[in-house]
């Protein structure tokens, strides 16, 4: 099967519950380091269920709310077509293969944890995926730096320095620092 | 000990799952100082394996409190983490949802909106300086790590290619 080209989009389906759960196991487990390109693929290009502006709406909507970004897409694409029977068919697809995946990991690490030869194998996992998380900061922070409002460094810098330098706990970093930054950018537009 | 690990791996996670701007990413600083400092669940070295198992495995990252919650309670531990960690945000996408279209171009959504993009710009660079201080416990960690970000950041390399070679340095004993 062809990725198709975003002009030809036209034609929008709606997918029926049992549709909209196969799509969102084949998304959780092709999507190793994140399963929101597949999610892309598969809505947009595949079946067109969505043209790329209403995914980039209904993403932008699920960066905003606070949580993991895929897991909540998966809500609100699964209530858009079908309500909450959908969320729960999306939510069920996303979640229950990595769910059975990973707790056979954790008996097994549970099991295996102390050998010397997997626990040299992860760290050179956690050293390499470390630079990964790296590479996203420096790739976020760019336009931050660059342009947009002044005041967003700053907020930036006061949210890392609270919580990994002070040790802060997150809920009150973000009850400081979050209303602070919406006002700002209120008042910037 | 805490009479009770299911209660609070549910408290902490519920909680969690609604300051979490940016995802998994953003959590990691909490969620290791909660299970490492203040609950002392578990060692950083298991920690750190938790996140780099949650990383080569399919789906959403933040499958790493199904790990920490069976490392603390078994199974009972996995169920009751994942369903506190995506439970209240996923009952909140589904009513903000239904109303969201209406503001699409509200002057307070496009604040919010911006203005918490630099908030979760912190909490990732946090993420990374405090799996930095996990991972890079000698010299070679630390130039894997240096060596993945400047590729990653330069390339569109899939990330699964990154974390073979990282596991295989691990294995020759380098690290």
């Amino acid at each position: 099967m062809s990725a198709s080209s975003h002009a030809a989009a036209s034609s929008i389906k709606r997918p029926s519950l049992s549709e909209l759960f196969r799509a969102f196991v084949i998304v959780s487990i092709s999507g190793f380091g994140g399963a929101l390109p597949w999610a892309r693929r598969m809505i947009v290009d595949q079946k067109r269920w969505m043209t790329a502006d209403e995914f980039n709406e209904a993403f932008a909507l699920s960066q905003f709310l606070p949580g993991p970004n895929v897991v909540n897409f998966s809500v609100v694409f699964g209530s858009r077509f079908a309500r909450a029977p959908g969320a729960a068919v999306a939510l069920a697809g996303l979640m229950g293969p990595p769910l059975i995946i990973v707790t056979i990991l954790a008996i097994l690490y549970a099991r295996f944890g102390d050998i010397e030869i997997l626990s040299r194998i992860l760290s050179g996992i956690t050293a390499a995926a470390t630079g990964l998380l790296i590479a996203v900061v420096a790739k976020m922070a760019a336009p931050l730096f660059r342009k947009r409002w002044d005041w967003a460094p700053l907020i930036a810098i006061a949210a890392f320095v609270g919580v990994a330098i002070l040790q802060w706990p997150l809920p009150w970093v973000f009850a400081g620092l979050a209303p602070i930054s919406v006002a700002l950018a209120w008042m910037k537009r | 000990m805490n009479a009770s690990p299911l209660l609070s791996l549910f408290g902490y996670f519920a909680l969690l799952s609604l300051f979490a701007v940016g995802g998994a990413n953003a959590a990691i600083p909490e969620m290791h100082r909660i299970a490492v400092e203040v609950m002392q669940w578990m060692t950083d070295r298991q920690f750190a394996d938790s996140f780099a198992i949650a990383q080569v495995s399919p789906g959403p990252n933040i499958i790493i409190v199904t790990l920490i919650g069976y490392h603390v309670a078994g199974l009972a531990g996995a169920a009751v983490a994942t369903a506190a960690m995506c439970g209240p945000t996923c009952i909140l996408a589904f009513v903000v949802a239904r109303t969201w279209d209406r503001f699409k171009e509200a002057r307070w959504r496009i604040a919010i909106q911006s203005g918490l993009v630099p908030v979760s710009l912190g909490l990732i660079a946090a993420s990374a300086f405090v799996l930095a201080r996990s991972a890079d416990h000698n010299v070679f960690a630390a130039i894997i790590t240096a060596i993945t970000a400047l590729v990653a950041y330069a390339t569109r390399i899939n990330p699964l290619w990154i974390f073979a070679v990282g596991g295989l340095m691990g294995l020759s004993g380098w690290l």
